[in-house]
C-alpha cells in the first residue's frame, strides 16, 4: 500500500515537472526542469526493475542531454524574445491540445487493455545466459541475443558525430569543436574539474567492468568517463582535440570495426554472423566491449562538444 | 491499479505533453525538448511492457531493457545532431526561427559560409 502511494506521488511529480518543461516561459528554466525530470524518470526505471536502464537514463537521458540543452539554451538566449511572437493563436493551441489529449487517451486505453499474461522473451534470454557465462541478462541481450542492434547502434552514434562535424563552416573544417571554454582558474568549476575526475574515472571503469554480471556496462561507464572529460574541457583545463587528428579518427571507428570483424568471424567459427563459439563467448564479448569503450567515450563527449568552430591552432 | 499500469498511464501523459509542446512552441530548442518527452514516454511504455513480462527469475523482460538502452543512446545522438543543426542555423542567420519569411542577413554576405 505504501509502495503504491509512493509510486502515485512519484508519477504525479514526474508528469508535473514534464508539464513544467512544456509550459515554462524561459527556455533555460524548462531545460533545468528537464534535468530534474530525467532524474525522476530514472527512479521510475528502478521501480520497474530496470536498473540498467535507470543507470543509462540518469547518465545519458538526464546528464548528457541536460548539458547539451543547457549549453544550447545559453547560446540561443538572445533569439528567444523575437521567436516567442510566432506562438500560434488560441484556436490552434486548443486544436493541438485536443489532438495531444486524444493521442494520450488512445495510448492510455491501450495500456489498460494490455494482454494478460504478458508475452515475454525472458526464458529465451535465460537460455543464452547459461551459454555465454555472463551474469547480467541485459548485457547478454545487448551482445549476444540482439547483438545486431548494438552493432548498428555503435555505428549510428559515429554517423551522428559525422553529421554534427559536417556542419562546420569550411574555414574551420578539421578544427576544434565548440567555443573555447574559459573559467576562473580558482573557481568552483575548476576545483571540481580537478577533484572529481579521479573518482569519476574509477566509477566509470568499475561500472563498465561489472556490466558482465551486474547492472552496468559500456554505455553507462562510457557516459561517466565522457562526462569527466567534458567537465575538464568546460573548466578550461584542457581543450577539445581538433577533429582532423588521426588518433581520434582511428579510435572512433575502431570499436565498430572490431565488432564487425568478430561478428563476421562468427560466420566461420560458430556458423552464423554475430554468433560466438561457446567456449570463447565471454572472452569475445569482453573484447568487443573493451573496443567499443573508447569509441563511445569519444563519440558521446564530442557529440556534446558540437561542430568545429575554431581552427586547430589556439 | 497496479504500479506498472500507473506508469503506463504516466507514459501516455508524457507523450501527450510532448506532442503538445512540439506542435505549439515556436522555439526550436523547446521542440527538441518536447520531442524528447515523447521519446521518454514511448520508452517508459516499453519499460512497463517489459515489467509485465517478468519471468524466469528476472524482474522484467531483459530484451526490451537491452533495446531501451540502445534507444536512449540513439535518442541522445539524434538530439545532439538536432541541437548542432540549430546552432549552425543561428550562426548562419543570427536567429533560430523556423519560419522561412525572415531575411537571412549574414548568409547573403557569405561571412559564415
Amino acid at each position: 500500500m505504501v509502495a503504491a502511494t509512493l509510486a502515485l506521488i512519484h508519477a504525479l511529480l514526474l508528469v508535473g515537472i514534464a508539464a513544467w518543461t512544456i509550459a515554462a516561459r524561459r527556455t533555460f528554466a524548462a531545460v533545468v526542469g528537464f534535468v530534474a525530470y530525467g532524474l525522476l524518470l530514472s527512479i521510475a526505471w528502478v521501480v520497474l526493475s530496470a536498473i540498467d536502464v535507470a543507470l543509462t537514463e540518469a547518465a545519458i537521458g538526464s546528464g548528457l542531454t541536460g548539458v547539451l540543452l543547457i549549453g544550447a539554451a545559453a547560446r540561443l538566449r538572445a533569439t528567444e524574445t523575437a521567436i516567442s511572437v510566432e506562438r500560434p493563436g488560441p484556436s490552434l493551441r486548443w486544436l493541438a491540445a485536443l489532438t495531444s489529449a486524444a493521442v494520450a487517451g488512445a495510448i492510455a486505453i491501450a495500456v489498460l487493455s494490455l494482454p494478460d499474461p504478458a508475452p515475454t522473451l525472458a526464458p529465451a534470454v535465460a537460455q543464452y545466459m547459461s551459454v555465454t557465462g555472463l551474469g547480467n541478462a541485459v548485457t547478454v541481450v545487448l551482445l549476444a541475443y540482439r547483438a545486431l542492434d548494438t552493432l548498428l547502434e555503435s555505428i549510428v552514434v559515429v554517423f551522428a558525430l559525422i553529421g554534427v562535424w559536417s556542419l562546420a563552416p569550411d574555414r574551420v573544417w578539421g578544427g576544434r569543436p565548440g567555443p573555447l571554454h574559459e573559467a576562473d582558474p580558482n573557481g568552483i568549476l575548476a576545483y571540481l574539474a580537478r577533484l572529481l575526475p579521479p573518482i569519476g574515472i574509477i566509477v566509470g571503469l568499475y561500472i563498465f567492468w561489472i556490466g558482465a554480471d551486474l547492472p552496468g556496462g559500456k554505455f553507462q561507464g562510457a557516459t561517466i568517463l565522457a562526462a569527466m572529460w567534458l567537465l575538464v574541457m568546460m573548466a578550461g583545463l584542457t581543450d577539445a582535440p581538433p577533429i582532423s587528428r588521426t588518433w581520434l579518427r582511428i579510435l572512433l571507428v575502431a570499436g565498430p570495426l572490431v565488432f564487425i570483424a568478430i561478428g563476421f568471424a562468427g560466420a566461420l567459427t560458430a556458423g552464423a554472423v554475430l554468433a560466438y563459439p561457446d567456449e570463447y563467448a565471454k572472452l569475445l564479448i569482453k573484447v568487443i566491449e573493451a573496443a567499443l569503450m573508447p569509441t563511445l567515450v569519444l563519440t558521446l563527449a564530442l557529440l556534446v562538444a558540437g561542430a568545429p568552430e575554431r581552427t586547430a591552432r589556439r | 491499479m497496479s504500479v506498472p499500469t500507473l506508469y503506463g498511464l504516466c507514459a501516455a501523459a508524457l507523450i501527450g505533453l510532448g506532442l503538445y509542446g512540439v506542435l505549439t512552441n515556436p522555439q526550436p530548442l523547446r521542440k527538441i525538448l518536447a520531442f524528447n518527452l515523447i521519446g521518454n514516454g514511448v520508452f517508459l511504455l516499453f519499460g512497463v511492457i517489459a515489467r509485465r513480462g517478468a519471468a524466469a527469475g528476472f524482474g522484467g523482460d531483459p530484451v526490451p531493457h537491452g533495446l531501451l538502452i540502445t534507444g536512449i543512446v540513439v535518442a541522445f545522438s539524434a538530439t545532439a545532431l538536432a541541437v548542432a543543426l540549430l546552432l549552425r542555423l543561428f550562426q548562419a542567420t543570427g536567429t533560430a526561427t523556423l519560419t522561412d519569411d525572415q531575411p537571412a542577413k549574414a548568409e547573403t554576405d557569405g561571412r559564415y559560409l
